[in-house]
């Protein structure tokens, strides 16, 4: 992607050096980290169908294209009332300067086939000042069922072409489910895409689900769940319908299962005369260590990408604090130093860099990031209840479940960069709680 | 989109093994008043008896009093507590045919697996005071609900205060 993108730069300068329109746009890039201020102008016009029937999708796909882009806050989508010229044939050349004349800086054209239940998708990016296409044409092929996968993958190419970065777009979220009033909540797990589209539920009701967590490769999902009366680890394998109970001791409640790195290995928090340790547990052997043996409550515990150590977090110094210890236990240092406030909820960024948490102070709850070794904490919310960030496959941006005051207290998900911006809702079905963003699929 | 097939599939699947969770987290707040007792019903063993009959589970739930309260962030018992405690103890001494399930609860001001670990610490400190008090440790259990299960909804210090609690819940008998 950075060659393309040094490539853009390099045609830029060939073609353009010196002009009025070179000095005002430059290379067509956004800086994620900058904060944007101003959203980039984008046109998505409707992808153009190669038969009746591939009209709805071709209109579908371009819109699910444009929602991701704009719902990044990174862009602003140019309204088709607006457009000078129309794209209706998708091999035709770009009126670069009808594009230019509504001020779009970028341009996504797109053409869609159906042949039965088989989708194919073409598109390519265009920059507008530097009248190129953004890097190659891309192709995808797929059941017209997937329609929305496909579109998620077009808008991750363009995002990534722009951003430098790896998108985010086609991945989905695990999470549980509420219904009923606050004196009687139902919960269940439910899964769905990115954006809330597409929920599907994996179990019922009856018992008490919480901390859905994905396995590394998205196939499986980790969570706790008061099936036996007890809270119990369970594993659920989303492809083959099977669900196991990880941990089955009589009188210790196990909870706080995270996948490791590899897959193979559980770290998890187990609770035993009323003191909370960290454990880790081979998965196929059921061989299980000990990680911490301190009188204090020690969970919440998060992988680092590499699978080198473990960010948890712990009340041994009086309060809840985060702490970072190795993979295999032993001495941990804690990185959580605020003059005020209770730190829990640690998860490591997938890029490795930051640490996200819940902070608690003075009545109020914020989701925040932090360096891993604790420095330059920024709170990115505040609020009555916010709990449990969860990472974007690309490390930037934070879901998050947010919990309105008072009986009528009601759970549902959000979303916000890492530079604080973007703030927004996640649209799903009944309330939610407990998010956890999967890889890119 | 396999997935999705699938898990449809396993909703079907799980719906034939929903209720088997037994525990009667809700025998709790029977106390208010109106249908005291009926949250035990579940568990059978004789527990219909009214309040008056000192043997009753009902007895022990409002007379000798089923639950101890806590301070914020606190596993702490204070005074109140175990004299409550001490009152179970010598019930359970009695009545020997009955085991207890202590449910540890947090109030709504708490991360979700904190409050859990914070529940468990708080039903292990009834536990540890029963058990001081001559209750064999077979006869309980103990379990956390950490915010899952508030008794009260408001979100103010008059329904946390009631909220972070560890309830002993009378059970059948520690071989049912």
């Amino acid at each position: 992607m950075r060659q393309v993108l040094a490539g853009l730069m390099a045609g830029l300068m060939v073609l353009g050096t010196g002009s009025v329109v070179m000095a005002q746009s430059g290379p067509l890039r956004i800086e994620i980290t900058d904060g944007v201020i101003e959203p980039l102008p984008i046109a998505v016009p409707n992808f153009v169908p190669d038969s009746p029937a591939a009209t709805e999708l071709a209109v579908n796909i371009a819109r699910v294209v444009a929602e991701d882009l704009t719902g990044t806050g990174l862009f602003r989508e140019i309204p088709s009332s607006a457009y000078i010229s129309q794209v209706t044939n998708f091999d035709a050349p770009v009126q670069y300067a009808d594009w230019k004349a509504i001020n779009a800086q970028a341009l996504v054209t797109g053409a869609v086939g159906v042949n039965g239940n088989r989708l194919t998708v073409r598109f390519l990016g265009h920059d507008i000042f530097a009248q190129g296409d953004l890097g190659e044409g891309l192709q995808f092929s797929g059941t017209t069922e997937g329609w929305r996968r496909m579109a998620h993958k077009v808008a991750d190419a363009i995002y990534s072409r722009i951003t430098g970065e790896s998108g985010y777009f086609d991945s989905r979220v695990v999470y549980v489910s509420e219904s009923g009033d606050k004196a009687n909540r139902r919960k269940r797990l439910a899964v769905m895409d990115y954006d809330g589209a597409n929920v599907q539920y994996l179990t019922d009701s009856a018992s008490i689900v919480l901390a859905p967590r994905f396995s590394p490769t998205g196939d499986r999902v980790l969570y706790t769940s008061y099936e036996t009366g007890f809270p119990q680890i369970h594993v659920l394998d989303i492809g083959q319908v099977q669900r196991r109970i990880l941990s089955s001791d009589d009188g210790i409640m196990s909870f706080a299962p995270r996948f490791a790195p590899d897959g193979r290995t559980v770290v998890y928090s187990q609770s035993q005369g009323g003191n909370t340790d960290l454990f880790r547990m081979d998965i196929s052997t059921g061989q299980r260590n000990r990680l911490t043996s301190a009188p204090s409550i020690e969970t919440a515990p998060s992988f680092s990408p590499d699978g080198s150590q473990i960010v948890f977090e712990s009340d041994r110094s009086g309060s809840q604090q985060l702490y970072v210890m190795s993979v295999n236990g032993g001495e941990a240092r804690r990185i959580s130093f605020g003059k005020e406030g209770r730190y829990g909820t640690p998860v490591w960024s997938p890029r490795g860099d930051l640490i996200a948490f819940t902070k608690q102070n003075k009545g109020r709850f914020h989701i925040g990031v932090m360096r891993t070794d604790g420095s330059e904490e920024r709170l990115l919310t505040s609020s009555f209840l916010d709990e449990g960030p969860t990472w974007s496959p690309n490390g930037r941006v934070i879901m998050f479940a947010r919990q309105s005051q008072g009986a009528a207290g009601r759970s549902t998900l959000y979303s916000v960069d890492i530079t604080g911006r973007n703030l927004k809702p996640v649209r799903t079905p009944d309330g939610a709680s407990d998010p956890a963003w999967s890889p890119l699929q | 989109m396999m997935v999705k097939t699938k898990a449809i599939f396993l909703i079907a699947a799980l719906g034939l093994s929903a209720c088997s969770n037994a525990i009667g987290w809700r025998g709790d707040d029977t106390a208010a008043g109106a249908g005291a007792g009926a949250g035990l019903g579940a568990n059978g063993a004789g527990l219909g008896a009214g309040v008056a009959d000192p043997r009753s589970p009902a007895y022990f739930q409002q007379t000798v009093g089923d639950r101890v309260l806590f301070a914020v962030n606190d596993k702490t018992l204070n005074t109140e507590a175990r004299t409550t405690l001490a009152a179970q103890a010598v019930w359970l001494s009695a009545n020997p045919e009955y085991a207890i399930t202590i449910e540890g609860h947090a109030d709504e001001q708490g991360t979700r697996e904190y409050n859990l670990a914070l529940g468990a610490e708080r039903a292990n400190a009834a536990r540890d005071y029963l058990i001081s008090n001559g209750v064999a440790g077979n006869r309980i259990k103990v379990v956390s609900f950490g915010k899952e299960r508030p008794l009260e909804i408001c979100s103010d210090e008059s329904c946390y205060a009631k909220n972070r609690r560890a309830v002993s819940v009378i059970a059948g008998g520690f071989t049912s």
